[in-house]
């Protein structure tokens, strides 16, 4: 049963997810590529470009997408839904603690160790993102990639402008460059 | 106008409206967003005071979920409970939801044109190098700190997750335990 399959998928992911930004990327991935098999890495990188250049956090973003792919409109809503479920729970649960004692002790707990390992776990999943993007369709490493990857790093580390320029450029230089006849 | 004397219906379509119009036109994640609803809340409606708008964020980051969601969540709670915290939560979710599904059926048609993979193959590159960006600042922020069971775990979980393909949701489990019971030995001050 699909929409099962995708209310309880982005439930984990929506669960699991401590401390916003790119947190849900590892997750996203284990759940949709490796143990579902809803997206290749392909489509994954795709999605994740995709979140980059629109509105909305990235695990709504993928639930809407995977969600919409796999099983229509309705899908997408209940994969959004799981998603937002356990956040929603436990945000009004916290709130209600906060109202009342106005303490956190075992949140603060929870996030000291979580947040070491998420950074580890972005890494991870970064590092598969990279080591995919740098490889070509026809799945030799692209060096036209390795030194647009350079370039893009060391511009974003030393100018810190918004990633969306970064990622357009790169996008718009590649079709160029194919265009041209450069092998990609 | 306080929002305690709003008719119920002005106060939820103007909750709904204001959370899908910050959804719709924020590009950047929760760090852009979460400063806009501030501005919105506290500065523009004066439904919420400065003091307890922090708080709510606060309580946003330390919650899973994306902050965005979390934080309007928060906010449709304390304007008007539960009903407040669902009428919130769908303006900001909506916006997105509608987008990616659109757009999920547009890639499905168009994936394998030539022109658009060569675009993507590209702009995959980019977002690469964003993310590697984004890690190097966050796991220079915990090095920074200079406390051993943070970098530890940090270690650690990269070898677990990268090396050894260890399950994500496991790692993050061990990783929570082990801060839990941390605190829980030395809490902070």
């Amino acid at each position: 049963m699909i929409y099962l399959q995708l209310f309880w998928s982005f439930f984990q992911i929506g669960l699991f997810s401590f401390g916003g930004g790119y947190v849900a990327l590892p997750l996203i991935q284990e759940q949709v590529v490796n143990i579902r098999g809803w997206l290749t890495m392909q489509e994954f990188a795709d999605v994740v470009t995709i979140s980059q250049m629109t509105p909305g956090p990235i695990s709504i973003n993928a639930a809407s997408f995977v969600g919409a792919k796999m099983g229509g409109i309705l899908g997408s809503v209940i994969a959004t839904l799981g998603n937002v479920f356990p956040p929603f729970v436990i945000v009004i649960t916290l709130a209600f603690i906060y109202y009342r004692y106005k303490s956190l002790k075992v949140m603060q707990g929870i996030l000291y160790g979580l947040r070491p390992a998420v950074v580890a776990l972005i890494a991870s999943a970064g590092l598969t993102m990279l080591i995919h993007a740098l490889y070509s369709t026809t799945g030799t490493l692209s060096w036209f990639a390795v030194v647009l990857f350079v370039i893009g790093f060391v511009i974003i580390r030393i100018k810190k402008i918004n990633p969306i320029i970064i990622i357009g450029v790169s996008g718009v230089v590649a079709v160029a460059m194919g265009l041209l006849g450069v092998p990609l | 106008m306080p929002y305690s004397e709003l008719p119920k219906r002005t106060l939820f379509w103007k909750l709904f409206s204001s959370t899908f119009i910050l959804s719709a036109f924020t590009l950047g994640g929760g760090y852009v967003i979460v400063p806009l609803m501030q501005k919105t809340f506290v500065e523009k409606l004066q439904w919420i005071k400065e003091e307890e708008m922090l708080d709510l964020i606060a309580i946003g980051q330390s919650a899973p979920g994306p902050i965005a969601v979390n934080t309007s969540i928060l906010v449709g709670y304390k304007i008007a409970h539960i009903a407040g915290a669902i009428v919130s939560l769908m303006g900001t979710v909506l916006p997105p939801l509608i987008i990616l599904t659109v757009i999920s059926y547009v890639y499905s048609a168009i994936q394998n044109n030539p022109i658009f993979q060569m675009l993507f193959f590209g702009m995959g590159v980019g977002v690469a190098a964003v993310i590697l960006d984004a890690v190097v600042t966050l796991a220079t922020t915990v090095i920074k700190n200079r406390k051993v069971i943070p970098i530890l775990l940090m270690v650690g979980a990269f070898i677990a997750a990268a090396l050894f393909k260890v399950d994500v949701i496991i790692v993050l489990l061990v990783s929570a335990i082990i801060g839990v019971l941390t605190l829980i030995k030395r809490p902070l001050k």
